[in-house]
């Protein structure tokens, strides 16, 4: 059942009549909201015009004039997770299912939870992990396990968390090596995977574990240049918003990845307070829409409530224990 | 539910992790109860270990805190793996209770003890432990406790609402056997000697360790931290809780109590300057303590006071790398001491996260208003009391002049609302309330049957 993933379709429910509005299950279903979201838009590569942003050094610098201006090249996308007092792994988990089970080639970089965790959840949306990574389809980086290697053994080959080790951070060029070696198409012939895809759960840890903003933000980049347009491939990432805690590294990192991105997924828990019904609330946000005719910056809101296999969403105040 | 069927064979095993599971054939059917790392285990075992129960939701393998209550609070208890960051209150009264509690279950459960602290020695804060409550003979004292001494009779029948008196209460009390659970214990005593010896334990108490020379390994954290991870390791590694000795026949659970981590006695400046050198060294501190954590059979508390943090940033981030975050705000010496409505209680407690492992969704409590108090011998978590409707608590106390305000408790509880109330009614008008107290009662019942689900209503979300 190999879907290409450009032909993605927008499954949704509208009940004529009724007072409900639009009613869908986000779950195993190919024909998942987020889904189309996904694929729906094709993008232009806007231009950079800055210069190569680690200095002299090209030694890691991936071909020369890569950003040409005014390309129309039809590349991969950013899409960004955010989530604000509120827990957006829901939408990690959704995406991870979604691109295996679109046969695309999966590089997951878990630097939140172990592997089993990921598994046992993506058994409940209906794919294997195990079975991906066994076949070749999904390479696993587990940041926690591999965290404990780096930090107790010294590594003969360049890991690619080698910056715990240091004392001053650097760049994390070893991640984004171990990420390109993961996702380079094989020359085998036969194209057994569709697109190239970049999970990241989640770059807020990499500002903790010492990395700076600036750092992380060149990771991403890239990663874009490598994934997105070279490659054709699409990245998620999932970012913490911390709200008013004022932390000016993660704000910067989130400012700056959602000017880069093409879709911004915006998980917020309710103004109000915890409430059993409703869990959150979900935001969307396409930037940079294809055609210039159309609206800028589109966005969505809808609340959710998360169930044990999947998330239903509803519009704001149709929650099915109020009416 | 499958899962209920499978986790309590697979669960309670110590299942290996992916590579030996593909090794053996194991199907995607087989849940994984615990995330110890590869074994040479030739499938899953049955080998349960004392003190740890699975949890019904997702199979995960608990071990409680030490407090029944705060198990319920937390979806049944700690899941073995994980981190429980408890935020000191401010005078740091409360939180060593609650960090002795953790510690003393660990010693009735026979578990291995791994104590770190930079303030005290670890043998004197095992002298402390409270505790057990173990005889039959505690009842009586532990009754007087727990109702209120108006009232002499213990164990105070339901008279209205007979059939509640079938339900589990919230808190379960009875005569406690190293095989149960969650335990309870006494405040007021010590813990005997002959249990703590009995007991396998390791201190690192750090004016002590960090002049010895212990290989160190060069990383950004402060050297503090880099010895009592290379400490944690040794333990983890040498004892086997990682899989890594497959002899080991009996499985154990190593208890991890870090103290006071951040404090300055740490070496660590996060609670002295806003932006210090070392910003980051609590952080990757946490990161790698839960690698570690994630790949053995441990469960670890730590006591951290964030309330001297300067830098707001590192307690979001703190919370973040944690999986459970309780926060305890003590009333003294604030305001609220003299509040009439926290007059019965010694502070509040906040459950701020709740990890959502193997699931997507967690067993989150309904009741967010919780307080603590600390009775002669008890730590008691209730729900708050609001004008006498108390949303959590199903004892029912005796003294009529509540008896009204139990009936709306019950109502709003009740999952089986309107069946139940019917029944009320009578036994309503045979206690003899006056008339306009039973028709208003009658009057709200019959309002509420129209009502699809009135828990939704007259609770609190």
């Amino acid at each position: 059942m190999a879907r290409r993933p450009g032909t993605g379709y927008l499954g949704v429910v509208v009940r004529r009549g009724s007072t409900r509005g639009l009613d869908w299950r986000l779950g195993p279903a190919e024909s998942g909201l987020l889904g189309h979201l996904a694929y729906s838009q094709r993008l232009t590569v806007r231009s950079r015009t800055e210069r190569n942003w680690l200095g002299p050094s090209p030694s890691w610098a991936p071909q020369a004039d890569l950003f040409s201006p005014r390309s129309s090249h039809s590349g991969g996308k950013l899409t960004l997770l955010c989530d604000a007092k509120t827990d957006g792994s829901f939408l990690v988990h959704h995406f991870l299912s979604f691109y295996l089970k679109a046969n695309c080639k999966v590089c997951f970089v878990a630097l939140i939870q172990s592997f089993s965790h990921y598994s046992i959840v993506g058994q409940k949306l209906g794919v294997s992990l195990t079975m991906a990574r066994e076949r070749g389809q999904l390479v696993f980086l587990e940041g926690l396990k591999s965290a404990v290697d780096v930090v107790f053994q010294a590594q003969k080959e360049p890991h690619p968390l080698q910056f715990l080790r240091e004392a001053n951070a650097g760049n994390l060029k070893p991640l984004f090596e171990f990420v390109r070696e993961a996702l380079k198409p094989i020359d085998s012939g036969e194209a057994r995977w569709t697109y190239p895809v970049l999970l990241v759960d989640d770059l807020s840890v990499l500002l903790s574990l010492g990395m700076g903003a600036v750092a992380v933000l060149d990771f991403i980049h890239y990663c874009r240049a490598t994934v997105c347009w070279e490659l054709k491939g699409n990245m998620v990432v999932l970012v913490h918003d911390s709200g008013d805690a004022e932390d000016e590294e993660n704000d910067i990192l989130l400012n700056g990845l959602s000017h880069q991105s093409h879709l911004i997924l915006r998980a917020e828990g309710l103004a109000t307070g915890f409430c059993r019904d409703v869990h959150g609330q979900l935001r969307i946000l396409w930037r940079r829409p294809s055609q210039p005719t159309v609206h800028r910056d589109q966005s969505f809101t809808y609340q959710y409530k998360i169930q044990d296999k999947s998330v239903s969403f509803f519009a704001k105040g149709m929650s099915p224990a109020v009416l | 539910m499958a899962a209920a069927a499978t986790c309590g064979s697979v669960a309670a095993s110590t299942g290996s992790a992916v590579a030996t599971a593909s090794k053996n054939n194991v199907t995607s059917f087989q849940r994984r109860g615990r995330r110890a790392s590869g074994t040479n285990d030739s499938g899953p075992r049955l080998v349960s270990i004392t003190g740890t129960r699975p949890s019904v939701r997702n199979g995960q393998l608990l071990v409680s805190t030490g407090l029944p209550a705060l198990d319920q609070l937390l979806g049944g208890g700690l899941a073995v793996g994980t981190v429980l960051l408890i935020e000191e209150d401010k005078y740091n009264i409360y939180s060593p209770l609650l960090f002795k509690y953790f510690l003393a279950e660990g010693i009735v459960n026979g578990h291995t003890l791994l104590v770190a602290s930079a303030k005290e020695d670890p043998a004197n804060i095992l002298q402390e432990l409270p505790a057990p409550l173990l005889d039959d003979k505690c009842k009586k004292e532990f009754d007087e406790d727990v109702y209120n001494h108006k009232t002499p009779e213990s164990n105070i029948k339901m008279k209205i609402a007979w059939r509640y008196q079938l339900l589990p209460k919230m808190e379960q009390i009875g005569p406690v056997s190293s095989s149960r659970f969650g335990h309870y214990y006494d405040a007021s005593k010590r813990m005997p000697q002959e249990l703590i010896e009995a007991s396998n334990w390791h201190g690192f108490f750090l004016p002590e360790k960090i002049s010895s020379t212990l290989k160190v390994e060069p990383c950004s954290l402060t050297p503090g931290y880099t010895k009592l991870l290379q400490f944690i390791q040794n333990i983890i590694y040498e004892e086997g809780f990682d899989g890594s000795n497959p002899q080991k026949k009996q499985r154990n659970i190593l208890r991890i109590g870090i103290q006071n981590l951040g404090s300055p006695l740490w070496g660590d400046d996060i609670c002295c300057a806003e932006n210090g050198g070392n910003s980051h060294s609590l952080t990757k501190f946490l990161y790698v303590l839960r690698g570690l954590l994630r790949t053995s059979l441990s469960a670890c508390i730590i006591t951290m006071p964030t309330h001297l943090i300067q830098n707001k940033a590192i307690i979001a981030r703190v919370t973040t790398l944690s999986d459970i975050v309780v926060g305890l705000e003590s009333f003294i010496g604030s305001e609220r001491e003299t509040n009439p409505l926290y007059k019965d209680y010694h502070g509040l407690i906040h459950i701020r996260q709740i990890p959502r492992l193997n699931n997507l969704i967690c067993d989150e409590s309904d009741v967010k208003d919780l307080a603590f108090k600390l009775k002669r011998k008890l730590f008691t978590i209730e729900a708050e009391v609001q004008k006498g409707v108390s949303t959590a608590t199903f004892l029912l106390d005796g003294p009529r002049k509540k008896l009204f305000p139990c009936l709306f408790q019950l109502l709003e509880v009740a999952c089986i609302p309107w069946l139940m109330a019917s029944s009320s009614v009578f036994k309503a008008s045979n206690i003899g309330l006056s008339p306009y107290v039973t028709n208003s009662l009658v009057f709200f019942l019959l309002l509420s049957f129209t009502f699809k689900d009135p828990c939704n209503y007259i609770g609190r979300t």
